[in-house]
């Protein structure tokens, strides 16, 4: 028997080894998120107490005024009370309706039918259509097509145009609450923009439906249950973490195009209001994460882990 | 010959019969399923309109000639179809050269997010070590916050862009490399290992003189692709936290018997990573090179916060090109310049529909088995 020769230098058990791998994996991440994530939320707090004003020659200069960026954004602001209120209200309105449609597009997908290829195909192009440039050309030929004419400007196109008040004072007729109203006509308005906005959350459910266990739809089969049965009791429940991972994804995207980061980037690209822009950019995150906190709590208390 | 008694029918008879009671039922899921598959159908056409109508509107309207424009009886078949959009966009776009440019700056960023995030995914999930639990909150904060919070911060730190600590981390690295490469027995890859330690070495303190000589004035370093690739190699790019955990996902799912083999025939760590699990990886790989090219090369968040240059990114350029052809034509009608737009807009969007055509197969396959939701 031969005796290896010790290695010379410092000797790690085995686990202090896969520690220090473990670490040299994710250690250009970790860099990276202390630099640009936790210093920057850091300096965005510190921003938003500071008025800022920058010199191309000396860089930054900055004097601390207390509170009174939120103030101005809470009191004296033009438009941040409105566009925090309506951007919110979007993400609300659009949040259900995204996440069960694409829930209900997902099990249409899931079946097998012919030419699902190619429906597959079209119900992920909008991930690629959302560019801002391009989205914007998006939206105006949907606005055209949705408008029934497609050449011309908007005054010959209103012959064509679906009356929708008609159909609110219809609905209206029925004396439904005038706030489930509005949700509901809302909801129609923007119909195109969910459509477009639920490629990826498709693509997450199809994956959890095709990660459901078949022997669990043959018990119910066995059993004697409908498929709409199956569907409650079966199907949802077992999709619950992914309705709460795609209830995350979509909020944040919302926010993410939303009309409120929109109005922060304009105060500091345009004004030069760097202060009111951090205040702004943390009243909305603070707002966000909150609605996020409280939605994923409810969902949680209801959702049932497999594994 | 026997004779074939015919046998009076009796409807009460056949309803007990089992073949009525089949035959009922059959009916009846016929009738259901047809209603079912019409219903499907009604939806899938419904959605798929809604998706597609634009499309083919902005690809139509790129042929309008003027007349078309104006005429209310076109209805998205034009009937003096022009190429003159395409002509003028094509020369003041400078299409070819900057979709290079593009593409090269895409495929760069993608090769980069690949490298870094499935280190990061296979280092979590194949290694334990302390804070481990704490660093995976990191990731998930990474997907929760958006990245537009931190907008302001991180225009102002690449606005006002200190090499010195950056080439600190670079030399950090180069010596690392320099010790691998002298601890390591192969004598070809030990000698690269050392010349790439001594030059990262040697670059790092070359910048960092220079910038201590020029008076420590900070760079700025807006206008250029600097930004997105620091960015990314430190595994913070557009998206990169969602990235990390779907490669995080995937690695967990493969098997630990590949890996033991491969320390018990003497592969070491990186090269296993390399050479083993990641030839293994190939549907999360898949995956996350299509999300990234496709969102890179759609981003407006890195574009528009770092101002990077319209003749690296294409969408950029189409940003402005409708002022520039209403200038230089002296084009005044809005409704024209439009044209000229969608034709931009199609020649944008053909080479990114291209690579989604070719990829896409593989692209839902993998992340139907990529176990992208885990």
């Amino acid at each position: 028997m031969t005796v290896r020769p010790k290695k010379k230098g410092i000797s790690l058990s085995y686990e202090q080894r896969n520690a220090v791998r473990g670490y040299s994996f994710i250690l250009p991440w970790l860099i990276g998120f202390a630099m640009f994530y936790i210093v920057s939320l850091g300096q965005l707090v510190q921003f938003s107490f500071w008025e800022i004003t920058m010199d191309p020659n000396t860089g930054m200069t900055h004097n601390s005024v207390g509170f009174a960026n939120y103030i101005t954004a809470f009191t004296s602001h033009a438009s941040f009370k409105q566009t925090l209120t309506s951007s919110i209200m979007d993400m609300l309105i659009d949040l259900p309706m995204i996440v069960f449609f694409s829930l209900f597009v997902a099990l249409i997908l899931n079946r097998k039918f012919k030419g699902r290829a190619l429906v597959r195909a079209i119900f992920f192009l909008p991930i690629i259509l959302s560019a801002d440039a391009v989205g914007d050309a998006i939206n105006r030929a949907a606005e055209l097509v949705s408008a029934g004419v497609s050449s011309s400007e908007l005054e010959t196109a209103q012959a064509g145009t679906v009356s929708i008040s008609y159909y609110i004072q219809l609905f209206g007729d029925l004396a439904l609450p005038d706030n489930i109203l509005e949700y509901i006509v809302g909801a129609v308005n923007r119909i195109a923009s969910i459509i477009r906005g639920f490629g990826v959350q498709t693509i997450l459910f199809i994956a959890a439906l095709q990660s459901i266990p078949s022997s669990l739809y043959e018990v119910a089969r066995i059993e004697g249950a409908t498929g709409y049965e199956t569907l409650w009791k079966v199907t949802i429940p077992m999709t619950m973490p992914h309705i709460i991972t795609n209830t995350i994804y979509t909020l944040v995207d919302r926010f993410t195009n939303s009309e409120i980061v929109a109005l922060a980037s304009r105060t500091y690209r345009q004004y030069y209001d760097y202060g009111l822009s951090s205040a702004f950019s943390v009243i909305s995150t603070l707002i966000t994460c909150a609605i996020l906190g409280l939605i994923v709590y409810l969902l949680n208390k209801r959702a049932f882990y497999y594994n | 010959m026997q004779k074939v008694e015919k046998k009076k029918f009796s409807w009460q008879e056949f309803k007990a019969s089992p073949q009525y009671f089949d035959k009922k039922s059959r009916t009846l899921n016929g009738t259901k399923n047809f209603f079912l598959a019409l219903f499907r159908l009604i939806i899938i056409v419904g959605i798929s309109y809604i998706i597609l109508a634009p499309v083919i509107e902005i690809i139509a309207r790129s042929f309008f000639s003027e007349a078309d424009s104006v005429n209310p009886m076109v209805f998205t078949i034009p009937i003096s179809p022009t190429l003159e959009r395409y002509e003028k966009v094509l020369q003041y776009m400078d299409y070819l050269p900057i979709l290079g440019n593009t593409l090269l700056y895409v495929a760069g960023v993608t090769l980069a997010q690949l490298l870094i995030c499935s280190m990061v995914g296979y280092g979590f999930a194949r290694y334990r070590f302390p804070l481990k639990g704490v660093f995976f909150a990191f990731v998930v904060v990474m997907i929760v916050v958006p990245m537009s919070t931190i907008q302001f911060p991180l225009y102002v730190a690449f606005r006002y862009f200190n090499v010195l600590p950056y080439a600190g981390i670079a030399a950090a690295f180069g010596i690392f490399l320099l010790v691998m490469g002298i601890r390591t027995r192969n004598s070809i890859s030990k000698w690269v290992t050392i010349a790439a330690g001594a030059a990262v070495v040697a670059a790092a303190a070359i910048f960092a003189k220079q910038y201590i000589d020029g008076g420590s004035v900070p760079i700025n370093l807006h206008r250029t692709v600097w930004p997105t690739f620091i960015m990314t190699i430190f595994g913070c790019g557009l998206r990169s936290g969602l990235y990390i955990y779907i490669f995080n996902q995937f690695f967990r799912g493969l098997p630990k018997e590949i890996e033991e083999a491969a320390l018990v025939d003497g592969a070491g760590t990186f090269y296993t990573y390399f050479r083993i699990m990641m030839p293994n990886a190939t549907p999360a790989v898949i995956t996350v090179a299509v999300f990234s090219i496709v969102w890179q090369y759609n981003d407006s968040f890195f574009a528009s916060n770092f101002t990077i240059p319209d003749s690296v990114l294409i969408t950029q350029k189409l940003a402005g090109l409708v002022d520039r052809i209403a200038n230089a034509e002296k084009i005044y009608s809005l409704r024209e310049q439009r044209l000229y737009f969608n034709a931009g807009v199609v020649l944008v969007l053909v080479p990114i529909v291209l690579i989604y055509v070719i990829l896409q197969r593989r692209f839902i396959e993998g992340v139907e088995r990529s176990g992208i939701v885990g």
